[in-house]
C-alpha cells in the first residue's frame, strides 16, 4: 500500500518558560529526532509513558503543533511549509481524536453545530445539507437517536457518548488520516471496548488509517498492525504487532510489557523493573536516554545515541545489544 | 459497642445505603451494601465510575461531603460503630486505625510544606507529645521501607515524580500502622512502570504492616494482581462477591462477565472484544429489579420486578436469579 | 452490532419539548429549594428592577404632575396626601420628578454599560487570544485607567466634555470599559488552553472563527453577572456626577441633581427633597446588585458536591 504519511528527521523543543534572563533557555525535548512512516490503511500504534513525546509526534504530523524542524511529507506532498490556506484545506483530510471528550468539546456548542461545524469550515455552506451529512454521521458512529441527541450539549452526554460526537467530528468530512491521541483513556472500562469496536469498524468502512497513541500496550495489541515504541522524544523500537509482543528486542520495551497488569491472578509473576524513573525531558541523559535504568547498560551506551537497527522481518531497535 | 474478638471480622458493613439530592432528585450512591471484611486479607472493590464504590470507601472513614447523607446501615469495626461516632472519635480512628490514600498525590499534599514535615504533623495529630527528632526519625525509617532515600525529607513535594509522591502519601498513610487501608483508585494517575512498582510496594508493604486492605479500581489488572477476594459493584449494589480466581475464572453474574470479556489481555490473542451495550444505570429513577436488567443479555422477566441480593450457598456468590432457586 | 441498542440514555424515552421546558424550570426550582437566600435576592433585584423600569415606561400611572411644572403647588410644601413626596423650592412635584427621573438615570446607566461593554470585550478577546505585543500594550493602557478612582476619572472626562447625556454617558463608560476588557482578556486566556480550542484548530478554523463561535460564547456567561453590577455602579457614578453639578442640563429630571439641591435646604428642616431621590437611587442601584449577585450564584453556583 502507498505511504500516506511520512516524517522525517522530526524535531520539537519547547521553551522552558520563565527561564533566567541571561542564561542559556532551557528547552523541553519533546520530539528528538524522529522518522515515521504511515502506510494507507494501517493502524500504527505509537505507545509510551508520559514524557515520550508520542501526543506532540501526533500533533506534529498534522501540523496541529509546528517542528522545530524537520519534513513531513502527505501523499507524497511536502505539507512542511504549507501555507495557512492550503493547511487549512489540509484540515478536511487528517484529523484527530482527542483523549478528553468532555473538554474537547466546547460547552455551548450543541452537538449538531460541533459535528457539523467541520463540514461548514470546508464550504457546505447549506444548512439542511449539513444537517443530513451531520445526522448520517451520528448514526455511524451510533449516536441514537440522532434526531434528539442531535440538539443536546456536552454536558447533557454520557462519556461514551461525548466520545462517539469527537469521533463523529473526526470524520465528518471524510478525512484519510486520523490522529487518535489516547481516545479510550478516560472512558470507563466497558465503554472503551465499545470505542475500540466502533473505531475498527470504521476503519473497515471509510478506509481510515490510524495513528493510534496510548499507554496501554494491550489496547495497541489489540488495535494495531504495526507498534512503536517512544522514550523519552525518540522511538525505540518498531515493529509489527506479532513481531513487538513475541520477540521484543529493547530492554525499555520488555521492562514496558513485564509491568502491565493483567486482568489474571494467575498470572502473577515477579516483575523486574528498572530502576528510577522517567528522567527530565529537559536534561536527558547522554547516548541512550534509557541506560541509567536500564539492566543491560554497557559503557557504550552513555557516549552516543543508538541508531534504529534492523533485525530483519522489519524489525527496528534502537539498542546496541544483540 | 459489641464486644471484638480476634476471630470476627475486623470491618463489618451491615445493609448501608448512602443517598445524596441533587437537581433532579436524588441519588442512590450505594444500596444496601453488606460486606465482612476479614483481617490481613485484601478486598478489591470493582467496578465502573459511577457504581458507588469511592462513596462506599469514603464512608467508612465518614468522609462523604455533605449533602451525601447515610440512609441506613452500620460500619462496625472491631465492634464500634463508626457511624455513631463523635467528630473526635472519627478524628482519632482516622489514620491511627484506618488510614486512606487516594488517586491524585499532587492535590493531596501539601505544596508549601517539605515532606519532613508532612510526617511530623501527621503524627503530631494524633500523639502531640512526640518530639521532633523522634518523628523524624521514625519518617526515615518508613522512608527506608518506601525505597526513598531520606535526604528527600527536607524537599518539597513539586520536587519529587508522580510515583515518589504517592509513595509518600503511602508512607504518611502507614506511619501510624494503622489496621485497615483504603486505597481508593491509587495507581490511576500513574505510568505503567511506576504502577507496577508501586503495586510491588504496596504488596510488600502489606506483609510486613500487617495490613488489611480495601484496594477500590476499576483497573482488573491491578486487583488481579494484589487482591483475595472481590467485590463487584454495580449500580450501587454489590453483584458478586468471591475470592479472586473464581471472579477471573468463573464469574457468575452476567455484568462481571461483561467486564472480564471487554478487558484487553495482552497475554491472550484476543480477535474480539465482547462489549456490552452501554446505558450507564440510572441512580435516580432506578428501575425496580435489578440494575443490570437493561443491559443484561440474560435478563428475565423476574429481573425487571424483584431485585435480587447475594446469596449465599457456599462459594461465588452473585446477586443474580440466574442463581436463586427460589425468586 | 445493534447500534440502536447502544448507549441510549434512560431519559431518551422521555423526550418531549415539555419535558424540556419542565427541565428549565426544575433549575430554578432547584434554585429555589436549595439556594434560598441567593433566590430570593434573585427575586427582590427583579421585582425592584420590574417596578422603576415599569415606572419609567408608564409614568403617568404614578403621577399626575409634570417634573418641569413649577406651579405643581406652593415651594417647599410638606408632603401631603396631593402630593405624597412634597414640592422643591421650584415648586416643582417630587414624585414626578423622581418618577420622569428614572428614565434618565436608567438611560444613561444602561446606555454607559453598553457602551462599555460593545467595547472592552472584544479588546479583551483579541489581547488574550492575541497574546502578543498588542496583548502588552492594551493591558498596561487597561490597567492605568483602572487604576483610577472609577469616580475621579467620570469627573475628569465630564468636566473635559462638558454637559449634554451623550457627554455623561462617555464619561461614565469609560470607567468601566477596563473592568470588561480583564474579565474577558483573563477568561480568553484560560479558554485558549482548552482543549476544545485545540480541537478547533485541528478541523480548521480559522482564529476568527474560533474567537468568535469557540472563546466568545465560553466567555459571555460571566460577563452578564457582571453587566448588571455594572449598571449598579454606573447608576451612582452617575449620580454622583449630576450632584456635582456636572450633568445634565437643567431641564432634564435626575435624581442626582435633585439631591444636590436638597442637600441645600436640608439644613432648614426640608427633609423630602434630599430623601426621596436618595432613596431612590439606592434602591435602584441594590436591585440591579441584587439581580447580579443572584444570577451569578445560581448560574455558576459555588456549592456543586457530587
Amino acid at each position: 500500500m502507498p505511504t500516506l504519511i511520512k516524517a522525517e528527521h522530526l524535531v520539537k523543543d519547547f521553551p522552558v518558560k520563565g527561564a533566567f534572563l541571561g542564561k542559556k533557555r532551557k528547552f523541553v525535548h519533546a520530539v528528538d529526532d524522529v522518522d515515521i512512516s504511515i502506510e494507507e490503511g494501517e493502524v500504527l500504534g505509537l505507545a509510551g509513558e508520559s514524557g515520550s513525546g508520542k501526543s506532540t509526534t501526533g500533533r506534529l504530523l498534522i501540523r496541529l503543533v509546528e517542528p522545530s524542524s524537520g519534513r513531513i511529507e502527505y501523499r507524497g506532498r511536502d505539507i512542511t511549509g504549507y501555507p495557512k490556506r492550503e493547511l487549512e484545506a489540509l484540515r478536511a483530510k487528517v484529523q484527530m481524536i482527542f483523549q478528553d471528550p468532555v473538554s474537547s468539546l466546547s460547552p455551548r456548542m450543541s452537538v449538531g453545530e460541533a459535528i457539523g461545524h467541520p463540514l461548514a469550515i470546508h464550504g457546505m455552506r447549506d444548512k439542511a445539507m449539513r444537517k443530513a451529512a451531520v445526522i448520517g454521521m451520528m448514526e455511524k458512529v451510533g449516536l441514537s437517536p440522532a434526531e434528539y441527541l442531535y440538539r443536546k450539549y456536552p454536558h447533557q452526554l454520557s462519556g461514551g457518548q461525548s466520545q462517539r460526537v469527537v469521533i463523529a467530528r473526526a470524520l465528518v468530512t471524510r478525512p484519510d488520516f486520523v490522529v487518535a491521541d489516547e481516545p479510550i483513556a478516560m472512558a470507563d472500562v466497558s465503554v472503551r471496548a465499545l470505542i475500540l469496536q466502533l473505531m475498527r469498524q470504521l476503519k473497515e468502512e471509510m478506509g481510515l488509517t490510524y495513528l493510534f497513541i496510548t499507554h496501554d500496550l494491550a489496547t495497541a495489541k489489540y488495535l494495531c498492525d504495526r507498534v512503536a515504541i517512544m522514550y523519552l522524544g525518540r522511538i525505540v523500537e518498531l515493529a509489527t504487532r506479532d513481531e513487538l509482543f513475541a520477540r521484543p528486542h529493547h530492554p525499555y520495551t520488555k521492562a514496558l510489557l513485564a509491568a502491565v497488569p493483567i486482568p489474571d491472578p494467575a498470572a502473577r509473576k515477579p516483575k523486574n523493573l528498572p530502576t528510577g524513573e522517567i528522567p527530565s525531558a529537559i536534561d536527558p541523559p547522554s547516548g541512550c536516554h534509557f541506560h541509567p535504568r536500564c539492566p543491560y547498560a554497557m559503557p557504550a551506551c552513555s557516549l552516543s545515541r543508538p541508531p534504529l537497527k534492523d533485525l530483519g522481518a522489519k524489525h527496528l531497535s534502537a539498542c546496541i545489544l544483540e | 459497642m459489641t464486644a471484638y474478638e480476634s476471630g470476627d471480622p475486623i470491618l463489618e458493613i451491615k445493609d448501608l445505603s448512602i443517598a445524596y439530592p441533587i437537581s433532579i432528585g436524588t441519588v442512590r450512591a450505594v444500596e444496601n451494601v453488606s460486606l465482612s471484611v476479614r483481617k490481613g486479607e485484601v478486598l478489591g472493590i470493582v467496578g465502573e465510575s459511577g457504581c458507588g464504590k469511592s462513596t462506599l470507601g469514603l464512608s467508612i472513614l465518614k468522609l462523604m461531603k455533605p449533602p451525601g447523607r447515610i440512609l441506613s446501615g452500620s460500619i462496625m469495626y472491631k465492634g464500634l460503630d463508626i457511624l455513631s461516632m463523635g467528630e473526635k472519635a472519627l478524628l482519632d480512628l482516622r489514620g491511627r486505625n484506618i488510614a486512606m490514600i487516594f488517586q491524585n498525590p499532587l492535590t493531596s499534599l501539601d505544596p508549601l510544606v517539605t515532606v519532613k514535615d508532612h510526617f511530623i504533623e501527621a503524627i503530631r495529630v494524633h500523639e502531640p507529645e512526640v518530639r521532633r527528632k523522634d518523628g523524624v526519625a521514625r519518617a526515615e525509617a518508613i522512608l527506608a521501607d518506601l525505597g526513598i532515600e531520606a535526604r528527600r525529607l527536607s524537599e518539597y513535594p513539586y520536587q519529587l515524580s508522580g510515583g515518589m509522591r504517592q509513595r509518600i502519601m503511602i508512607g504518611l498513610a502507614l506511619i501510624l500502622h494503622p489496621d485497615i487501608l483504603l486505597a481508593d483508585e491509587p495507581t490511576t494517575a500513574l505510568d505503567v512502570i511506576v504502577e507496577a512498582g508501586f503495586t510491588e510496594l504496596l504488596i510488600k508493604l502489606k506483609r510486613q504492616y500487617d495490613l488489611t486492605v480495601l484496594l477500590i479500581s476499576h483497573n482488573l489488572g491491578l486487583v488481579a494482581e494484589m487482591a483475595d477476594r472481590i467485590a463487584v459493584m454495580y449500580g450501587g449494589r454489590i453483584v458478586e462477591l468471591a475470592p479472586v480466581e473464581d471472579i477471573f475464572s468463573r464469574p457468575l453474574h452476567p455484568y462481571t462477565r461483561g467486564l472480564m470479556a471487554c478487558v484487553p489481555n495482552i497475554l491472550l490473542e484476543q480477535k474480539e472484544l465482547l462489549a456490552m451495550p452501554a446505558s450507564p444505570p440510572d441512580l435516580v429513577d432506578a428501575p425496580a429489579g435489578c440494575p443490570f436488567a437493561p443491559r443484561c443479555p440474560e435478563a428475565m422477566d423476574i429481573c425487571r420486578i424483584k431485585t435480587p441480593t447475594l446469596a449465599s450457598y457456599g462459594g461465588p456468590r452473585a446477586a443474580c436469579w440466574l442463581y436463586e432457586r427460589n425468586p | 452490532m445493534d447500534k440502536a441498542q447502544l448507549d441510549v440514555r434512560p431519559e431518551a424515552a422521555r423526550f418531549s419539548p415539555a419535558a424540556g421546558l419542565a427541565r428549565l424550570f426544575g433549575r430554578f426550582s432547584a434554585a429555589a429549594r436549595r439556594y434560598r437566600i441567593e433566590w430570593w435576592i434573585l427575586v427582590a433585584g427583579v421585582f425592584v428592577i420590574g417596578f422603576i423600569a415599569f415606572m419609567t415606561l408608564f409614568p403617568g400611572i404614578f403621577t399626575v404632575y409634570s417634573p418641569l411644572d413649577q406651579n405643581a403647588g406652593t415651594q417647599l410644601a410638606k408632603p401631603s396626601a396631593g402630593h405624597v413626596m412634597g414640592i422643591d423650592n421650584l415648586g416643582r412635584d417630587i414624585g414626578a420628578r423622581v418618577v420622569y427621573g428614572a428614565r434618565t438615570i436608567l438611560g444613561v446607566a444602561i446606555a454607559a454599560a453598553l457602551l462599555s461593554a460593545f467595547i472592552g470585550i472584544p479588546l479583551g478577546l483579541v489581547s488574550g487570544f492575541a497574546g502578543n505585543w498588542l496583548d502588552k500594550v492594551l493591558s498596561l493602557v487597561m490597567d492605568s485607567v483602572y487604576s483610577f478612582p472609577g469616580l475621579i476619572l467620570a469627573i475628569a472626562f465630564a468636566a473635559m466634555l462638558g454637559p449634554g447625556v451623550i457627554n455623561i454617558t462617555l464619561a461614565v463608560s469609560v470607567v468601566y470599559i477596563p473592568t470588561y476588557f480583564r474579565l474577558v482578556r483573563g477568561q480568553t486566556l484560560s479558554i485558549k488552553e482548552e482543549l476544545y480550542v485545540e480541537a478547533a484548530r485541528s478541523i480548521g478554523a480559522s482564529r476568527g472563527v474560533i474567537l468568535a463561535k469557540y472563546i466568545f460564547p465560553n466567555v459571555i456567561a460571566t460577563v452578564v453577572v457582571v453587566f448588571s453590577l455594572n449598571i449598579a455602579d454606573a447608576i451612582m457614578t452617575e449620580a454622583a456626577l449630576s450632584y456635582i453639578g456636572l450633568g445634565l442640563p437643567a431641564g432634564i429630571p435626575d435624581w442626582g441633581m435633585d439631591l444636590a439641591m436638597g442637600k441645600k435646604f436640608l439644613p432648614s428642616g426640608v427633609w423630602w427633597m434630599i430623601t426621596y431621590p436618595g432613596m431612590m437611587i439606592m434602591m435602584l442601584a441594590l436591585g440591579f446588585t441584587m439581580l447580579g449577585e443572584g444570577l451569578s450564584e445560581i448560574l455558576n453556583p459555588r456549592l456543586q458536591e457530587y
